[in-house]
């Protein structure tokens, strides 16, 4: 074909972000959304309390998706953000800051932390980096429990929340656990839509490509990392505010990591909601075993290995094949112009 | 006459692009087959099919007459088929005797040995201590052909000989393949300097885009046939602006 | 003399490191792969020796003899099934099925064993101790450990230098392709070093269970150690993973001196200061990393 033939093919084209079903989404989020914010006065305490505890799964679940699924990171070390997080809002509110405004300084101080870690790390690939982020962690873990004004190894109370009642704490710990969920998943989204998130595609695709063609693919590995390191902390602020008896050995505990990969994983790698389904079964999971102690991480372990091995996209990726539909598209959809050299075909 | 080895209708796609392209040729025992072409021409991608290396979309290549497509490529040393890859690939943590003891791990029984290879290339006994990122490039091109002489093939694959070796390494690697033809093993030898592979060649065929785009006796073809298949289309009559289809 | 002290007893563990990180070494040299699970599988073989052996009428102390050619054959066959889809996926995915069967193996341990800690019995050989000078310790047991690792090193770096299929071993982690165009079924090779593997970590597990007590969770910590040793000594060298393993022993005996607290932190600092500086190790090669 020659030159004019191929521009006249590209002006028959029409390059749009979603199709169809996302329209299903906006409309049924917006239900959704406003039934979640009332949900602490609606349904019993218990629900509430799980539907805190999946929220702060689905931060951690979508942060670590967003480093392994799109930057390519497979890190088992994010728990030392969840603790550092969970341990800078002990910090603050010791020094009399009101515990919910320690989330957000939680994030920035998680996030500033990252900083030298991502020029030890980021030089590393693969199994090495994976191994390096659990020693960080571990680090994270030992060093924390020397510090004798954070409670040392036994752990200490988060202060600042006895004035209030245990059902005002349920109600406001469940508002900002649903808050930074909200905060985190769509911030999510619109990065994934930004350039960054083209970039990120374009280096999961093919790195050496991408950086012939100018991305600086160690400087977005690092946005992602702090990122994510961010995520992972406001998380950890939020847990530490539900628990609030908080000690190092459950904050940075590798459990954290093994939920975050396994719900990811289940879910569907590389998609947004991929962590948020695998949250879902996940507690689904828990609530039927709830007395069998070890048995959910024997089986969701199980079925992570079973996933990886055999439908690697996970139950969202494997949906969205079939159905070709996306509830939170970040991708672009070309079609044909309808009129011009046929009927409109859809392709992405 | 039967043939040695068969290549029919092959197809071999790298992902979306087809590198070789409904490719058939024969070689017979005792023939030393060129394949010459520019780079990218599926010339590599050809002969890694032949040994394994690489899956074909469909076709087939036939050895002695059995079909061994299906087979893995150590499978295919045992059936007489040896590699000497492009770049060498030699192991480099060892040295230049084990190099040659891997390549007879799996070999067949046969003239070559490791103490013939140390016949025919005289050099070699006094340094086969020495590790092998110690040689020159040359003499690693050396021990990457003995090592899978080694294997006693039935044919032997070169893939690349000449590239990065200085002209007069070059013309005495190639003057080693009357020898080892003499000893029974078939060559096919791919090569980007046409004049080297036409020069040591019974036959040759140039491959433009992963299709056969010439085949012939070195007698038979003129160097304006071989210019015109190797770049596909002569150079003297090109138009600018025109693309060939 | 309490510098001396240090660096003896950081040896003896270090031997320890040592035999448990060679087969962890040796999978991420020939197939490229790490294994999060390898720290798992000594902990199995230790409960393996302490509750199934005895069901032989073996004494515990030579469960060994019984327990570790059983986890070379595993490990061939976790190879060759498992293992090797993961790698025909891509290592994305090895990382993730080995995380995942560590995570449900120590479960599993804890469900069928709790977490209370497990000791392997060798009578009162675990209590008694060499009294040199009568200012050090060394127990006898750590001293056995030790040797039981030189010997381990020295038979595999012989079978690796000397032996055909040693020598096919290490064309495969040189250059698997070109390993294949030798003849070499890389599949088979990659299932003998993983057998090798497990059969090492096994051994390692039942001497840490004569050692000290063990429980569902400490292949983890283990796995740690293991990882940092062959960081340290180098990716790719054997002997490299010995001295890597001692340098860590007596890191963390150097913290521990001060406080007990910092000793598994020292070692981890070690480690980050080896990463930040010279990170393919004191005797590994430049490209091992990426």
């Amino acid at each position: 074909m020659t030159v004019s033939d191929a521009t006249t093919e590209l002006l028959t084209l029409d390059v749009r972000r979603s199709n169809h079903s996302a329209w299903f989404t906006s409309s049924g989020a917006l239900v959704l959304i406003a039934f979640l914010s009332v949900a602490p006065w609606v349904v019993p305490a218990e629900f509430a309390t799980t539907l805190m505890n999946f929220y702060i799964l689905v931060i951690m679940a979508t942060m670590w998706n967003l480093l392994a699924g799109y930057a390519g990171m497979v890190s088992i070390g994010q728990q030392a953000f969840v603790g550092l997080g969970a341990y800078a809002t002990l910090y603050f509110a010791l020094k009399g800051v009101n515990p919910f405004i320690t989330i957000p300084l939680a994030a920035v101080v998680c996030g500033l932390l990252a900083v030298p870690i991502t020029y030890l790390l980021l030089r590393l690939r693969g199994g090495y980096f994976a191994i390096a982020t659990w020693v960080v962690a571990d680090t994270a873990l030992l060093y924390i429990g020397t510090i004798a004004l954070l409670g040392g190894g036994t752990g200490r109370l988060v202060p600042g929340l006895q004035n209030l009642t245990p059902a005002q704490t349920a109600h406001y710990s469940y508002l900002a656990a649903w808050a930074v969920a909200l905060i985190v998943v769509g911030g999510t989204y619109f990065l994934l839509r930004s350039r960054l998130g083209l970039v990120l595609a374009s280096i999961r695709d093919n790195e050496v490509a991408a950086r012939s063609a100018g991305v600086n693919v160690r400087a977005a590995r690092r946005t992602i990392f702090i990122i994510a390191a961010a995520g992972c902390g406001a998380a950890g602020a939020v847990l530490a505010i539900s628990q609030p008896f908080i000690q190092p050995s459950s904050v940075f505990s590798l459990q954290w990591a093994a939920e975050m990969l396994f719900v990811s994983m289940i879910g569907g790698l590389g998609t947004i909601e991929g962590p948020i389904i695998g949250a879902i079964i996940f507690f689904a999971l828990q609530q039927s075993l709830q007395q069998d102690g070890a048995w959910y991480l024997i089986i969701f372990g199980t079925l992570a290995v079973v996933v990886a091995l055999w439908q690697p996209r996970g139950i969202w990726g494997a949906f969205r094949d079939r159905f070709n539909a996306d509830l939170l598209p970040v991708g672009y959809n070309v079609k044909k112009r309808a009129g011009v050299n046929g009927p409109p075909s859809n392709e992405q | 006459m039967s043939q040695l080895l068969e290549v029919n209708s092959l197809y071999v796609h790298h992902g979306q692009l087809c590198a070789v392209d409904d490719v058939s040729f024969t070689l017979p025992e005792g023939e030393i087959l060129a394949i010459v072409g520019a780079n990218g021409a599926g010339k590599s991608t050809l002969l890694r099919t032949i040994a394994g290396l690489q899956h074909q979309t469909s076709g087939s290549i036939v050895l002695g007459g059995d079909d061994i497509g299906k087979l893995t490529p150590n499978r295919r040393v045992r059936r007489g088929i040896s590699l000497v890859p492009e770049g060498r690939r030699l192991f480099a943590s060892m040295t230049l005797e084990e190099n040659l003891l891997v390549g007879a791990s799996h070999a067949n029984d046969g003239p070559f040995t490791v103490k013939r290879i140390y016949e025919l290339f005289e050099w070699m006994p006094a340094r086969r201590k020495q590790s092998v990122w110690q040689l020159s490039g040359g003499e690693q091109q050396a021990v990457a052909i003995g090592r899978a002489l080694v294997a006693n093939p039935r044919i032997l694959l070169l893939d690349e000989l000449s590239l990065g070796l200085a002209p007069i390494v070059v013309e005495k690697i190639y003057a080693l393949i009357p020898e080892i033809v003499a000893h029974g093993v078939s060559i096919l030898v791919v090569e980007q300097d046409v004049a080297q592979g036409v020069s040591v060649a019974d036959r040759v065929l140039c491959l433009l885009e992963g299709k056969t785009s010439l085949v012939g006796t070195p007698s038979e073809l003129t160097a304006q046939q071989i210019d015109r298949a190797y770049f596909g289309t002569d150079l003297a009559s090109s138009a600018p602006g025109a693309l060939s289809t | 003399m309490t510098w001396l002290n240090i660096l003896i007893q950081g040896a003896l563990i270090g031997g320890f490191y040592a035999l448990f990180a060679c087969g962890l070494s040796l999978m991420f040299g020939v197939l490229k792969v790490i294994n999060l699970a390898h720290g798992d599988m000594a902990v199995v073989a230790g409960y393996v020796a302490v509750f199934l052996t005895p069901h032989l009428h073996i004494p515990e102390i030579w469960s060994f003899l019984i327990v570790v050619p059983i986890f070379g054959a595993l490990g061939y066959v976790v190879q060759r099934t498992l293992i090797q889809k993961s790698i025909d996926r891509d290592p994305f995915t090895t990382l993730l099925v080995t995380f995942g069967l560590s995570v449900v193996i120590e479960n599993l341990l804890l469900e069928a064993y709790s977490a209370n800690g497990q000791t392997v019995n060798i009578g009162s050989l675990g209590y008694e101790s060499w009294h040199p000078g009568s200012i050090f310790y060394i127990s006898y047991v750590s001293l056995g450990v030790l040797g039981a690792a030189v010997l381990v090193l020295l038979i595999l770096q012989l079978f690796l230098s000397r032996t055909s299929t040693g020598r096919l071993i290490r064309a495969v982690a040189d250059d698997r392709e070109a390993a294949q165009m030798s003849g070499a079924n890389y599949r088979h090779i990659f299932g003998i070093a993983a057998a090798i593997a497990f059969a090492t970590v096994a051994l390692a597990g039942i001497a840490y269970g004569m050692m000290t007590q063990f429980a569902p969770t400490s292949g983890g910590v283990n796995l740690l150690f293991a990882f940092e040793a062959v960081v340290i000594g180098g990716i790719g060298s054997l002997w490299g993973t010995l001295i890597g393993g001692i340098a860590l022993g007596i890191a963390q005996q150097f913290g521990a001196h001060f406080n007990v607290e910092y000793q598994i932190l020292a070692g981890n600092v070690l480690f980050l200061i080896v990463l930040a500086i010279r990170p393919q190790g004191l005797f590994g090669r430049k490209t091992a990393l990426s």
